[in-house]
């Protein structure tokens, strides 16, 4: 493969160490994984932005009962467009960006292993979502069929557009798949002398795992899409009852690969609070060993409890009983990681920076969404939870508070070793409480309009409904302005941070710490030593 | 996969190599796995009567009937016109009363109510689930489409037998039908000479 960039040429390269080069061609031709790595978390913010706005819509229209600023069909357009790009456009790419910045300093390989595809797998995106997007303003509409695209409202029922979001899938899926083989090259072949694989930081190792579970299910949704595209323009009957096919055939391939997709949001989660909360208990990592292995067994399990997603397609008792015991057992690895990361806590020398704030956090309100999650999973309660703001409720626990908060502790994490400064410290803790509550009183709410019946995916609601949602509604836009803060923040800190030491948190470990912050444009180049005390955090 | 990776220019290289080529596999192999899926979930439903989708014609031995008089089953018809489908379609009678292992035979009417040349697909759903397996049709309309000039109406025959190994807990079945609109393939199926797909 020509990709491949060799060790022994960079010795060359060590006599004149180059930076990077100027203007635009510097981010166009890159094959540098700490400017990848920059793209990656800059475009994801963007694509935040953007599906925050569509929130924004949303919560907006939801503030009164009624029909008042948006028609229902654009409402449709609004829901299912913000799933989409909040999943495929901001969770996914901000952690292949922090694998990215990360996976080869905490290996101590000098860069990702094939550099020339990771530049493909992001400059593929923008187009991708460029193609997403543009389908709102075209005749007839984006896509309004729910993130979930179930055939045949994707197919029979579409608006014209839904061929341009096809091939918008087909391109994100490439673009993961790159990333996924590209960290998965460099974990296993560039990692330096000393690492074994049970020496690995656990944010490598929840990526590890996170990056196959990418490559076996996005060909699973490249299918899906494809069959659906047959069944629109070629006259086939994949989904189609008519011709032979069978519609729950489709929710059974898109669950197939949505079930691991949701773990592949939450894993890397994992791994970024397992490096933060040591640091700041000052004390190392409790199970590392069981946390690995929990690691591994939710990865399994994610394959084989798709079906809770449509308890109520109709299926047989056994196969309720399998999915609703398969899905319970993810409890017992999940278990293990909250248990493991609250023992990291007991007795430590604990201060609260915002990394801290934002993992304990994410500890806490992951667990809510995790035991709403474990609510969802009794087949019988869900006949009466399926597709309420129950379900709302709990998956945005375990993605926002959850998927999001890490991916901020992160940056405030990493924030010195990348950019060489500090962030302003008062102005971090500011974001994290109006993040924190905002995220409360926008969720909290939609657990107690689910339980009392209101439907997911709805344009105007019944009057009961009415005080939670206007709850709802004022935390969404607390939620989402602290978010345009965060952006001030973390501008003000490169702008004007504070110079950052090498190792600004003293209870850091891990070879990103040994390299001077801001981390080289090519840091080692030549494979450091790792010792146990460096080992993992 | 390695505890520790060969860290030398060319070990390295050669791992990466093989890295991407396992990958590469995983890749292709899910894939392909998406794509099997298709037969695997047929299979699937066809062995264990899942999914209420009941089988292709029957073949059977006239002398091998022998009802079993000491069970009645009684099967229910449902008919229903799926969205945007405009034709009559209903049973010759809502229900039968069948011994197992009978041959009965049950018409169904279909009518085109407008001007125009309609083609249609009836598709069957069978609960409880249990007997699908056991329900067994020698002739159904719902084997080929049906064309239908502007106002014509079309007597369609139905045999089924109720398999006498039908587990004794099931005393009724429901079998429902419903007709959807395929005139657009219309075109393809008369080029082609020949109805498949449906069941």
């Amino acid at each position: 493969m020509s990709e491949v960039i060799h060790a022994d040429h960079h010795d060359e390269h060590d006599a004149h160490d180059h930076g990077p080069e100027k203007g635009l061609a510097r981010w166009l031709f890159t094959t540098n994984h700490k400017d990848i790595g920059t793209l990656y978390l800059w475009f994801s913010f963007l694509m935040f932005m953007v599906g925050g706005v569509m929130a924004l819509i949303i919560r907006t229209e939801l503030f009164e009962p009624g029909l008042q600023f948006v028609d229902p069909e654009f409402f449709n357009q609004m829901t299912t467009n913000h799933g989409l790009i909040m999943v495929f456009g901001a969770i996914m790419p901000a952690f292949v960006g922090l694998a990215n910045w990360l996976v080869p300093m905490q290996v101590g390989a000098p860069d990702m292993a094939l550099p020339r595809m990771n530049n493909l797998s992001f400059w593929i995106l923008p187009f991708a979502f460029g193609i997403m997007i543009s389908t709102l303003f075209m005749e007839g509409g984006g896509p309004n069929f729910g993130w979930t695209f179930y055939a045949p409202l994707s197919t029979t029922y579409a608006p014209d557009s839904v061929t341009f979001f096809i091939f918008a899938v087909h391109m994100m899926g490439a673009s993961s798949i790159m990333g996924s083989i590209n960290i998965i090259a460099t974990i296993l072949n560039m990692r330096a002398p000393g690492m074994t694989l049970m020496k690995m930081p656990l944010f490598i190792w929840t990526w590890l795992i996170t990056a196959y579970l990418l490559l076996a299910v996005m060909p699973v949704l490249a299918g899906a899409v494809t069959m659906m595209l047959f069944d629109i323009h070629f006259d086939t009957s994949f989904f189609n009852a008519a011709g032979g096919g069978d519609p729950v055939m489709f929710q059974h391939i898109f669950w197939f690969f949505g079930h691991p997709e949701v773990y592949i949001m939450i894993l890397p989660a994992f791994g970024i609070v397992s490096h933060i909360i040591p640091a700041f208990a000052r004390k190392p990592l409790f199970g590392y060993d069981s946390m690995v292995y929990a690691v591994a067994s939710i990865a399994f399990l994610s394959f084989i409890v798709w079906a809770h997603h449509m308890f109520t397609v109709g299926m047989p008792l056994a196969g309720q009983l399998f999915f609703m015991y398969s899905t319970m057992l993810i409890a017992v690895p999940t278990g293990v990681k909250v248990f493991n990361w609250i023992s990291t806590m007991w007795k430590g020398s604990m201060t609260f920076e915002t990394p801290m704030l934002f993992a304990i956090a994410f500890v806490v309100l992951f667990t809510i969404g995790g035991f709403s999650g474990l609510m969802l999973a009794i087949t019988p309660a869900d006949y009466q939870y399926h597709d309420t703001y129950f379900v709302v409720a709990h998956f945005h626990y375990v993605l926002v508070p959850g998927a999001l908060f890490s991916i901020i502790a992160a940056v405030y994490f990493w924030f010195p070793k990348w950019t060489g400064r500090m962030y302003d410290e008062g102005l971090g803790k500011i974001h994290f409480w109006l993040s924190f509550i905002g995220v409360n009183i926008t969720f909290f709410p939609q657990h107690f309009s689910g339980l009392a019946g209101m439907p997911r995916r709805i344009p105007d609601y019944a009057l009961q409904f009415a005080d939670f949602n206007m709850l709802s509604s004022v935390g969404a836009f607390i939620f989402g302005f602290s978010q345009v803060f965060f952006i001030f923040v973390i501008i003000h800190g490169i702008r004007s941070g504070k110079p950052a030491t090498a190792r600004p948190w003293e209870g850091a470990r891990g070879l990103e710490w040994t390299l001077p912050s801001p981390a080289p444009y090519h840091s080692f180049t030549h494979p450091p030593k790792v010792t146990d005390e460096e080992a993992h955090a | 996969m390695t505890q520790q990776p060969d860290s030398s220019p060319a070990g390295q290289r050669a791992g990466i190599k093989k890295t991407l080529r396992q990958t590469g596999l995983i890749v292709v192999g899910m894939g392909a796995f998406a794509w099997a899926l298709i037969p695997l979930y047929d299979l699937f439903c066809e062995i264990t009567g899942l999914n209420g989708k009941t089988g292709g014609p029957y073949v059977f031995e006239e002398a091998s009937i022998v009802p079993d008089t000491s069970r009645l089953v009684k099967v229910n018809f449902i008919t229903n016109t799926n969205q945007g489908m405009v034709w009559d379609f209903w049973p010759e009678k809502g229900a039968v009363r069948v011994h197992p292992g009978e041959l009965k035979e049950v018409n169904f009417y279909v009518k085109n109510t407008t001007d125009k040349v309609m083609m249609g697909q009836a598709i069957p759903s069978l609960v409880p689930v249990s007997a699908t397996q056991f329900f067994h049709k020698t002739e159904c309309f719902c084997f080929n489409q049906q064309i239908l000039q502007p106002g014509e109406k079309m007597e369609m025959p139905m045999r089924f037998i109720v398999g006498r190994e039908l587990p004794k807990n099931v005393q009724s079945i429901n079998l429902s039908y419903a007709l959807f609109d395929v005139t657009d393939s219309m075109t393809q199926v008369a080029a082609s000479g020949a109805a498949s797909g449906g069941r």
